[in-house]
């Protein structure tokens, strides 16, 4: 499964707030830190595993926790239309 | 202490529109063309609204299309970053107009539409033809590549059609879809007795809106917007007076919401002589901020900071007192003014009074 920010979206770094925010049509919301590392790595072209497996690399954890965490994030992020499954 | 910074700006360019709905939320007086803000202030505005940290611009009207630099605004919007959403009838969307708005780099386009009954939604705009260039316009949207909203304005008379305009909208591929029922201000509480729909309108539509919501879960995002003349807790009007929005109106005039200029006894600055800096934390954006300036039943109320005491405007218009509990509420004292209003769903639609420049048309 390869996750895509849903049309209309977009991850900007904002220097005003000095934080991470996701505009899209009529919404807008910061997403807390683990969700910014997904959504940062999604890219059009890796998978759901391929992000996990980035992650565990970079946070030293095993791949499968994390990719069992990712799940249920990405599905809440598509029922907000922040991303597309 | 200062306020957080404001997340959008709503530019109203133009009181100029090619349709004359009965519940356009603009004020009954108005601003001619002659009294519009210039080019060069509408970039002044947009540089100081990115600096102060505004992230979404949404440009609107009116028919925000009607003023010929709506191209140039949203490409200076574009170039501080800020997400760029267009609020339009569609009706002069044509080819070209779509191919210089995504040069610009707009963001996102909301189109409006009046009913999915053609004759019904071209009699409510008083435009004939009107749905045909609508439905065109959505086609151009989604060929170019944007995410389509429609907005279905809900009223009495087309309550009942509300499946078959979430089939339409499934159907044009549309990311998301607004079924908003008519907010009672400007126009629309002009026309209120002929546009309210019956309670039992109202709770067929949130039904049929629930289940499609189920159904299209992470396909189509639909957004649902009640009246607030049968409910029991007022809307979070704006997110809160002065939290979220700085309005623009075409004249310069700066408010919390479009509606604000009814409010008698505000000095509403204006962005010809006030930076939106000063704006943000003048008087008038600080006068109902927050909950501090809350009456009761407000002030101990556990939900004063989810709905922030409801609408000023509807406070005024309805109870004759800004400051006090908007009267959706059922804890207001004034809530039976709403339900005795909301009897005028039950009789006999009076004939539209459409929104005109320089005085209005009854008809139909």
């Amino acid at each position: 499964m390869i996750p895509r920010l849903a049309p209309g979206m977009k991850l900007r770094f904002d220097q005003v707030r000095n934080a991470w925010v996701v505009l899209g049509p009529e919404r807008m919301f910061v997403p807390d830190e683990h969700a910014l590392e997904v959504l940062r790595l999604i890219d059009g072209s890796r998978s759901v595993t391929d992000i996990a497996t980035e992650l565990a690399t970079r946070f030293n954890a095993p791949a499968e926790a994390i990719e069992a965490d990712i799940h249920p994030m990405l599905t809440d992020l598509a029922a907000r239309g922040a991303v597309r499954l | 202490m200062s306020a957080p910074p404001p997340l959008g700006l709503i530019a109203e360019l133009t009181h100029r529109c090619p349709l004359q709905c009965p519940y356009c939320s603009n004020p009954l007086a108005l601003d001619p063309a002659g009294r519009e803000l210039t080019t060069d202030t509408w970039r002044r505005v947009l540089d100081e609204a990115a600096a102060i940290g505004v992230l979404q611009m949404h440009f609107t009207g009116g028919e925000p299309m009607a003023r010929r630099d709506h191209v140039d605004l949203v490409r200076h919007a574009a170039s501080h970053q800020m997400y760029t959403n267009l609020i339009t009838s569609g009706i002069t969307l044509d080819d070209r107009a779509m191919a210089a708005l995504m040069d610009a780099g707009i963001d996102h386009i909301q189109l409006s539409f009046q009913d999915i009954d053609p004759a019904e939604n071209d009699l409510v705009g008083a435009y004939s033809g009107a749905f045909a260039r609508k439905a065109a316009a959505a086609a151009r949207i989604r060929e170019a590549g944007l995410p389509l909203t429609l907005n279905f304005v809900i009223q009495r008379r087309n309550a009942g059609r509300v499946p078959q305009m979430l089939a339409f909208a499934e159907a044009e591929g549309a990311a998301r879809v607004e079924i908003a029922h008519v907010q009672y201000y400007g126009w629309g509480l002009r026309n209120r007795a002929a546009l309210l729909p019956t309670r039992a309108q109202l709770e067929e539509t949130t039904r049929v809106v629930e289940q499609a919501r189920a159904r299209l879960r992470g396909r189509m995002v639909i957004d649902y917007v009640v009246p607030d003349y049968h409910a029991a807790r007022p809307k979070s009007c704006m997110g809160g007076w002065a939290q979220r929005f700085i309005n623009i109106s075409p004249a310069g005039k700066a408010l919390p919401c479009h509606a604000a200029e009814t409010l008698p006894g505000f000095d509403f600055p204006s962005v010809t002589t006030h930076s939106l800096a000063e704006i943000w934390e003048s008087e008038a954006f600080r006068r109902y901020r927050g909950t501090d300036w809350m009456p009761e039943p407000c002030q101990s109320c556990d939900r004063r900071e989810l709905d922030w005491g409801g609408c000023r405007c509807q406070a005024f218009a309805i109870a004759g007192e800004a400051g006090v509990t908007d009267p959706a509420c059922e804890l207001s004292p004034h809530h039976h003014l709403m339900a005795e209003a909301a009897e005028e769903s039950l009789v006999e639609a009076p004939s539209f009074v459409y929104r005109r420049m320089g005085g209005a048309l009854v008809g139909v």
